[in-house]
Order: structure tokens, then sequence, then C-alpha cells
């Protein structure tokens, strides 16, 4: 005769030993508990579970298990709402070859009627949910995703060319708090291809002027003006407010602080330049891939140095590169998928080609290498030309 | 001859060409020549006492030169030269 439900459920509590939740609540509190595998429907799950236990409904726990676990033998515990179905799923587990595996007796049930702290989960608004529908359809986003992103500081350096389409896209997207760091205020000759300002925001600071365009465009977005220029004094204070760094500064001295700087903080650096027709993009992942300093050891005397006003820049250049860098931002703060980190992307739109250049950490690297001498160093005096040629940046 | 692909802040200096084919056995010697063709080039890359800026990166077959022999890096026919210096353009 085929067993019963019952005699399944007693063959699975003959290998799966069942814990109270008063025995683990101590542990889980603390943190330091075996990880929690809550087996019940997604409907169930969203209105509270236990702190820290991941989700994997029922259906999918053989297909998934492996990606949350770090072996067969790491400890444990199953819940669902009453302790069968993850008897149950717990026996499954044992056949999979775990060997660490026991059951929360009553399940989330009991759990709660103990007053053991609970976790509910965040959800999309129904507002959230539609604005952002396209984004949570994709599996590598998904719900969790854009509440990630809904967290989520990113810093531009720049309201310009490349922060224009940057800001947009990445407001779009949900990111929930933008640092716009402008001192400069929007000119007629910005809007060939800084597309965030308007002819009527002409002479408004360009912080304020994108953050007036991101307020009609995603009221949601957090938009913190900072309207001075970054320098030694402020840089480290500013990274560390936020979780990823876009590089769209307009000359050398920025960069290099921010590239010196963004390692002290270990803030991710998108990087991305142009001229002409002509872009860069890369991503400085702090300690992890090669900094800007390993591509470019020392920035170029005041002479050789020229800007977009002296040499010009093709407007939808700018459109590309920007919005490189916000997916680059993007993936960075998912975590998902190959970022730049290793590799210099060069867009050439005269000849419509992307060039990738294999990047690589330095051992020389005066700023992230074994035996750099890394400061924040005044690179405003240096690409001034004042001591341009003492081993100041140089390093050890 | 080694194809040498002008970066476009250096284009002018080297008389407008996207691409240079020069002779030289090593980087430094195609480095070298390619300035005495082109002058202007020279003075923008080069330090008075004619070592590489360190703001130029020069790339062979899509490989950083400094990682390989930097300047005495052998090159022959066939082989591309890019010279990469940083580029600041971004805001304004
Ligand atoms: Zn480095």
């Amino acid at each position: 005769m085929s067993p019963s439900y019952q005699d399944l459920l007693a063959a699975a509590r003959e290998v799966i030993p069942e814990v109270e939740p008063s025995d683990v609540a101590p542990k889980v509190e603390a943190g330091d508990g075996p990880l929690i595998i809550d087996v019940r429907e997604t409907a169930e799950w969203d209105q509270g579970h236990l702190p820290g236990a991941v989700h994997i409904p029922r259906g999918f726990l053989e297909s998934r298990v492996g990606n949350v676990t770090s072996g067969t033998d790491q400890e444990l515990l199953i819940s669902c709402a009453s302790g069968q179905r993850s008897l149950l799923a717990a026996k499954t587990l044992s056949d999979m070859g775990y060997s660490n595996v026991t059951n929360l007796a009553g399940g989330f049930a009991r759990w709660k009627q103990n007053n053991y702290p609970v976790e509910v989960p965040r959800i999309l608004s129904p507002a959230q949910r539609s604005r952002y529908s396209r984004h949570v359809l994709i599996p590598e986003v998904g719900e969790e995703g854009q509440l990630k992103l809904l967290d989520s500081k990113a810093l531009l350096i720049g309201a310009g060319g490349l922060g224009s389409p940057a800001a947009y896209y990445l407001a779009a997207a949900g990111v929930g708090t933008i640092g716009l760091v402008d001192d400069d205020v929007v000119d007629e000759s910005n809007l060939q291809r800084q597309i965030i300002h308007t002819t009527d925001r002409v002479g408004v600071n360009k912080g304020e002027s994108a953050k007036e365009a991101i307020r009609a465009l995603n009221p949601e977005v957090q938009v913190n003006v900072h309207p001075f220029r970054v320098n030694r004094d402020n840089v480290l204070d500013l990274l560390e407010q936020y979780d990823v760094v876009v590089d769209g500064a307009d000359n050398f001295p920025t960069r290099y602080l921010l590239a010196d700087a963004s390692l002290m903080t270990r803030t991710p650096l998108v990087h991305a330049s142009i001229l002409r027709f002509e872009g860069h993009a890369s991503v400085f992942t702090p300690y992890d891939g090669p900094c800007y300093r390993c591509l470019f050891p020392e920035p170029p005397p005041p002479d050789l140095a020229p800007s977009c006003g002296e040499a010009g820049v093709l407007g939808v250049l700018c459109g590309v590169m920007g919005n490189i860098q916000a997916t680059e931002a993007i993936k960075v703060l998912l975590d998902i998928g190959d970022t730049l980190s290793g590799r210099l992307l060069i867009y050439d739109a005269l000849g419509m080609t992307f060039t990738e250049l294999k990047v690589r950490r330095d051992p020389d690297c005066p700023s992230c290498g074994p035996n750099a001498d890394l400061q924040l160093r005044d690179y405003e005096a240096w690409c001034a030309g004042v001591g341009s040629h003492d081993p100041v940046g140089a390093g050890a | 001859m080694s194809t040498v692909k002008i970066p476009p802040v250096l284009r002018q200096a080297a008389g407008g060409e996207r691409t240079v084919d020069v002779s030289g056995a090593t980087v430094g010697e195609v480095l070298t020549n390619l300035c005495d063709q082109h002058p202007a080039v020279g003075a923008q890359i080069l330090t008075p006492d004619g070592e590489l800026h360190k703001y130029v990166n020069v790339y062979v077959n899509d490989e950083d030169a400094r990682l390989l022999q930097w300047t005495d890096t052998p090159v022959g026919d066939g082989d591309t030269l890019m010279i990469l210096p940083a580029m600041a353009g971004g805001a304004r």
C-alpha cells in the first residue's frame, strides 16, 4: 500500500530532528543561527518571516537550494507555516545529501505566537510596481532588485555632458537618492548636449536645474544638490554618503582626486570621458580591479590638457557615454553581470567602432599598488604647473 | 612598419591622420620615428627629457605596453600601436 500523508510525515520525522522556536530564537536574534530556508508561497512570505531567512517556495527547493547554501554540510533550519511542509522539504534535502538539516516545529505560526521577532519583507507599492514593471519583469532585476535600486545612492560628479543623461536615466530607473555635484550654471552653449537642462533654466545652477527635471520625471527620487567643486576637504565626506560615484568631471584635478579618494572610501567609480567624436569608459573597483592611476599614473601638464570647451564634443556622444555610465552604475548597485572593471571601452563615433583594451592592476601603481603612498594630493596645483615635475604624483 | 593609431587630441598634431605607418623595431623606436615625422606630436607626449609623459599610455595590439617591456617591447609588420592619453572631458 502506498504511504499516506501521515506516513510520509512520520518517515520524515525519523530522520529530521525538530527544534522548538525557543531552541533557536537566541541564536537567530543574535544573527549566528543556522541558515533558515522558508519554503512557503510568496503571499505567505510577504506577510512576514523569521529574521534573516531566505525564501525558496517548496516547488523550487531542489533547483534553487544550491544557490543559497555553501555546501551539503551547512547547518540548515527549514520553516513553513505549521512545520509540516518544511518537514517534507527537510527530508528532501536530506535525500539530496544535506547532512545537517533541522525542521522548525510548529513553523512560523508557533514562532509568532511566542512573540519572537518577525521580519516583514518590503514590497513595491502598486504605483511602484506599475512604474518599474519593465524592470520587475527582468529576472536579474525583479522586485528585489528594484527595491535595492530604490535604496541605493549614486553620486554624480558633474551635471553636464555625461551627468545629464546618466542622472536622467538613473532617476528614471528609480535609484532612490541621486547626488549632483556641480558649481556651474547652465549656459546656452551647454544645451547642444546637456539634455537634462532647458532653455528657460539658462543661468540656474546645473544641480538645481537637473533636480527640477528629475522631479518632473520621477518625484520619488531624492535629489541632493551639492553646488560646489569637489576638493580635498569635501571629497571623502561626499563619497561616504553614496554607494557608487559616476565621474563626469571636466578636469584632471577632479578626476585624479576622485580616483584616490574612491580608493580610500572603497567606493566603486564609474568612469567616462569624452572628446570630439571619442569616448572612454571603465569601472574602477577599489582594490579588486585596476584604478584610474593604474591606467594613467599622472595627470598631464596644463598646456597639454585640452577641455571640451577648447576641443569641442559631438553632442550625442555624451548620450552614449553617459548612458554607458548609468548602465554600469546600475550593474554595480545590483551586483549583476560583468562590469567594465579591468577593461577600457573606447567608442569612436566617427568610425562607429567600439574597441576594448585590457586594463590590469599595476604593481607599481602610485595609488593602489602595495607600496603606494595613498593620500589626497593637491592636483589643482599640480595641473596648474606648480611643481608639476617633482615626484609628488609618482608615489612611493 | 607598424600602424600607430592617433587619438583625437593628437590628430591635429599628426596632420589630421587617424593612423600613421611608422618603422621601428621597438615601441620606443616607433614613437621616436613618429615624433620625427610629426614634431608637434612629440611636443605633446614627450617630456623635455624625451621620456613619455605619465598621462600617456601605449597599447600594443590591445595589450598595455607597460606590462610587456614598455618602450623596449619589440614590434614589427602588422602590429598596431595605440597611443592613449588620459582624457578629462565630461561636464562643461
Ligand atoms: Zn591603481
